[in-house]
């Protein structure tokens, strides 16, 4: 029985529960004696259905995460599995085929001896089945009646409700910060492992980088975990190349679009940047890949470079700037409509110019602002992916030549975790500890940001 | 006496008020050059985008008559409507037929370049119409890819001299194809398709959408009606800001490590990649819920709070109504972004070749970003144009969805 169909059934008792003390709750407010009860009967009628859908709903959960190694268990104790093999690949793929037939969604067996086990699949399943269903019955039964019984003509239902209804918002609240500390935990917990394989020394001041999941995991060799041209990769590509391209357009343009621009432009233009935001990283990433590697390439073969690479820091940089120029652009946006409107009046009273006023007070007086903005988008682009992995290459090259193929942290997670290695090797959980240092250094930079935004606002308020 | 002028006006000053007049004129220029730019790199991305793509949406198809009256074939509705028909036909011979019949009308050399599944679509059709078996039809088949390629004036001499000898005689012609819209994923550029990868994206949508719409827009009210002021909130708040300026990947890594941790037998499943996205789509739509949230006037609680209502019925009975169009505008938005998200699936092992469309929430599916990274590390020029062409569907499904947002805002937002 799959979880649906049981979830489907404890809504459907849930309503039942709900019509069911609805209709008690105005029995009683018809016979009460100036027809007001202590609570609305929609209310009682909520109580009892949250009664009898949260129970339920929790059982649920635990049934659909034990009931298939109870069946598992049951399969393996009958007759027919004493044939299977000991245990390894054969007996795991021969079980999963008996259950795939049993369960429906096989039409017939491959592998002869799967065919014994799919009956006893079949009677297990479908006990477990039955005492699933039944166990969820009893339990709506339970709670039900239960909940049923408290319904009185001065029973406060309302007050229940609205304090289950606080609970579950402020549950929905804490996902965050189980998310948070989700992912802190699993990084943490992966690059401790990887640091028991290889010293930290080596990780973060190693300079040649060249895992090999393919070799023995007991002795991984530290100097070829050197972090160091990953970072410099990540950090030529996304805060040198990129920045470069999208700090000046981008600051331009807001200072045109805030400053010069006619409003009819502006509700035009503004609109398109944002289209320039909103297009997947994955069509950047196939754009420079296919269309400015390759003009890369032939620019540099024609001024005379003869081993200019198809993959190039300068590409992946070039186009990861131009996805940045919208967010450093708001960003300015903000910061310069935050400036107080005396100061630029004052400015343009005393005879200058409209950009000696911008170049002089207006980005001075909004540089923290834009400092901040600079250092969202460095985060963004340090952590962005797709462009660099389509173009900026798997050599991990420590050079300052933009035309040279480079790699990045983000670029070697996606590497290691879709290579072949196993899930234990230190090739893979390298992956874990470069997201780490990642995750480590966007939230430091993000952190920053934020309170320089902040005291740049209260400054001017 | 001398002709007197403004003490202002020296010829030194006039020439410095000139030079600073070309300043603002350049830093104009400079401005409007970087819009100009930004716009340009947007219009010739999506024009190359475009111009690749409409070939994406055709292919080189090759048309074939088949006699199925010497064919000996047999099967009636209801053999061919059972499940398996398609073995049934191969097995009878349909492959050889087939190629017999090709190889007849195209030559030999021709008839060696039909693709090797096309015997596939004939057996479709003759499923859905088995009257075919009685009669002559014409089927056009799609051509092997090197035949494609030499049509398209690339690949080997010999191709290229063939598909001029067949087009010349009006037999092998580019055609508008769009069961590129109903096929998945497959090895051959000429039979692929993008329902596959778009099913998965609507699956891993609709899980993103039903985990973090609700507790998104719970955790939005909870934090701008109810919280106290205090220590937890501020930790809540910090985390709901940090989470949405974690790239994307970290998300991926954290889907691996504990998604398929729990459910080891969920690889590149919708489930595990609609459950992560959830957790990176939540924090938008938290922001934007709590800036709708914020926009809804104090006067509209004081009043319900006056008449005798409840914080719980302020809340659900006037704010959430009210704020309702924004978060939805948010909401689009967030999912939007999921929507062309790549890396975090491409951890969690959504990157498999699944060449059957899924059919439910935990069956092996790949979503339209990923299929477009796939595609664009085949080698075979055909796939080229079929990248551009998926792009185009997702490009086209994000505007779709920012437009549904740009036209609610606008049409219910109100101003107090």
């Amino acid at each position: 029985m799959s979880p649906i169909i049981l979830l489907l059934l404890a809504f459907g008792l849930g309503l039942a529960g709900w019509l069911a003390a609805r209709a008690r709750a105005w029995t009683f407010k018809r016979d009460a004696v100036n027809g007001r009860i202590a609570a609305l009967p929609n209310y009682h009628a909520w109580y009892v259905a949250l009664w009898i859908v949260i129970p339920v709903v929790m059982f649920i959960a635990l049934w659909s995460a034990i009931a298939p190694q109870l069946v598992t268990q049951t399969v393996l104790s009958s007759p027919a599995a004493a044939e299977l093999p000991a245990f390894g690949f054969q007996r795991d793929s021969i079980m999963s085929e008996a259950r795939a037939v049993a369960g429906g969604s096989a039409r017939a067996v491959f592998n002869e001896e799967a065919a014994a086990l799919v009956e006893p699949y079949k009677q297990a399943i479908t006990r477990y089945n039955i005492i699933g269903v039944l166990s969820t019955l009893v339990i709506a039964f339970l709670t039900g009646v239960w909940s049923f019984l408290r319904v009185k003509p001065d029973f406060a239902a309302r007050t229940r409700v609205e304090r289950a209804v606080m609970v579950i918002l402020l549950l929905a609240s804490l996902v965050a910060i189980l998310t948070t500390l989700g992912i802190a935990v699993s990084l943490v917990f992966e690059t401790v492992r990887f640091f028991g394989m290889v010293s930290p020394i080596d990780f973060l001041f190693g300079t040649q980088w060249g895992p090999d999941p393919m070799s023995n995991p007991d002795n991984p060799d530290g100097s070829r975990y050197g972090a160091i041209p990953l970072f410099w990769g990540t950090i030529y590509i996304g805060a040198i190349i990129a920045m470069i391209v999208a700090i000046p357009l981008g600051l331009m343009s807001a200072i045109y679009l805030t400053q010069y621009a006619d409003p009819r432009v502006r509700s035009w233009v503004k609109p398109a940047l944002e289209i320039l935001a909103g297009v997947p990283t994955v069509v950047y990433g196939y754009f420079a890949a296919l269309t400015v590697a390759p003009a890369i390439r032939d620019w540099a073969q024609a001024i005379g470079i003869s081993n200019a690479s198809s993959e190039s820091a300068l590409a992946a940089g070039l186009v990861m700037g131009v996805m940045i120029i919208p967010f450093v652009s708001s960003m300015a946006d903000d910061s310069i409509a935050a400036v107080p409107q005396a100061m630029r009046d004052g400015s343009l009273a005393m005879g200058a110019t409209r950009s000696e006023t911008i170049r002089r007070v207006l980005v001075p007086a909004a540089l923290p602002g834009i400092v901040a903005g600079v250092m969202l988008a460095v985060s963004r682009a340090i952590g962005e992916t797709m462009i660099v992995v389509m173009a900026a290459g798997a050599a991990a090259n420590l050079t300052g030549n933009p035309l040279e193929a480079m790699t990045t942290v983000t670029f070697q997670i996606v590497a290691m975790l879709t290579g072949e290695g196993s899930f234990d090797h230190p090739a893979t959980l390298a992956a874990f500890a470069l997201g780490f240092v990642l995750f480590v250094v966007t939230l430091g930079l993000n952190f920053i940001a934020l309170r320089v935004v902040k005291r740049f606002r209260e400054a001017y308020e | 006496m001398s002709e007197r002028i403004a003490p202002t006006r020296t010829p030194a000053f006039e020439a410095r008020l000139k030079k600073r007049y070309a300043a603002e004129r350049r830093f104009k220029l400079a401005g409007l050059g970087a819009i100009l730019f930004s716009v340009a790199v947007l219009a010739f991305l999506l024009i190359t985008m475009t111009i690749n793509g409409i070939g994406g949406f055709q292919r080189a198809e090759m048309n074939v008559a088949i006699d199925f009256t010497e064919a000996g074939l047999s099967g009636d509705q209801t053999t061919l409507s059972q499940i398996g028909a398609v073995q049934v036909l191969e097995a009878q011979g349909l492959p050889a037929t087939v190629e017999y019949f090709a190889e007849q009308q195209l030559g030999e050399a021709g008839g060696a370049e039909i693709s090797t599944s096309a015997w596939r679509q004939v057996a479709d059709e003759i499923i859905d119409d088995p009257s075919i078996l009685q009669r002559e039809e014409t089927f056009s088949l799609p051509a092997s890819p090197d035949l494609a390629a030499g049509l398209s004036g690339e690949g080997s001499d010999e191709m290229k001299a063939l598909a001029a000898q067949l087009s010349a005689q009006g037999k092998l012609e580019t055609k508008l194809d769009l069961g590129f819209l109903e096929r998945a994923d497959a090895t051959d550029p000429q039979e692929v398709g993008i329902w596959g990868a778009l099913k998965g994206s609507m699956l891993t949508m609709i899980v993103t959408l039903l985990l973090a719409f609700p507790i998104g827009v719970m955790a939005a009210l909870y934090l701008e009606e109810y919280a106290p002021k205090n220590r937890w909130t501020d930790v809540i708040e910090v985390s709901i800001n940090n989470l949405a300026a974690v790239p994307s990947i970290i998300f991926g890594l954290l889907g691996l490590a504990v998604f398929l941790w729990l459910f080891p037998n969920m690889r590149s499943a919708p489930l595990i990649g609609g459950m992560t996205l959830a957790l990176m789509t939540m924090p938008v739509i938290v922001i934007s819920g709590r800036n709708a949230i914020k926009a809804v006037p104090p006067s509209i609680r004081d009043g319900a709070l006056a008449i005798g209502a409840s914080k719980v019925q302020v809340v659900f009975h006037h704010v959430l109504p009210l704020a309702l169009p924004g978060i939805l505008t948010g909401t689009i938005i967030g999912m939007a972004r999921a929507l062309g998200e790549t890396a975090p699936l491409l951890m969690i092992g959504m990157r498999a070749f699944v060449a059957t469309p899924p059919d439910g929430f935990t069956s092996p599916a790949t979503v339209l970003p990923v299929q477009i990274f796939l595609w664009s590390d085949e080698i075979d020029r055909g796939f080229v144009e079929r990248t551009s062409a998926a792009i185009i569907v997702l490009l086209v499904f994000l505007l779709l969805m920012n437009g549904l947002a740009i036209y609610l805002r606008n049409r219910f937002e109100k101003k107090w």
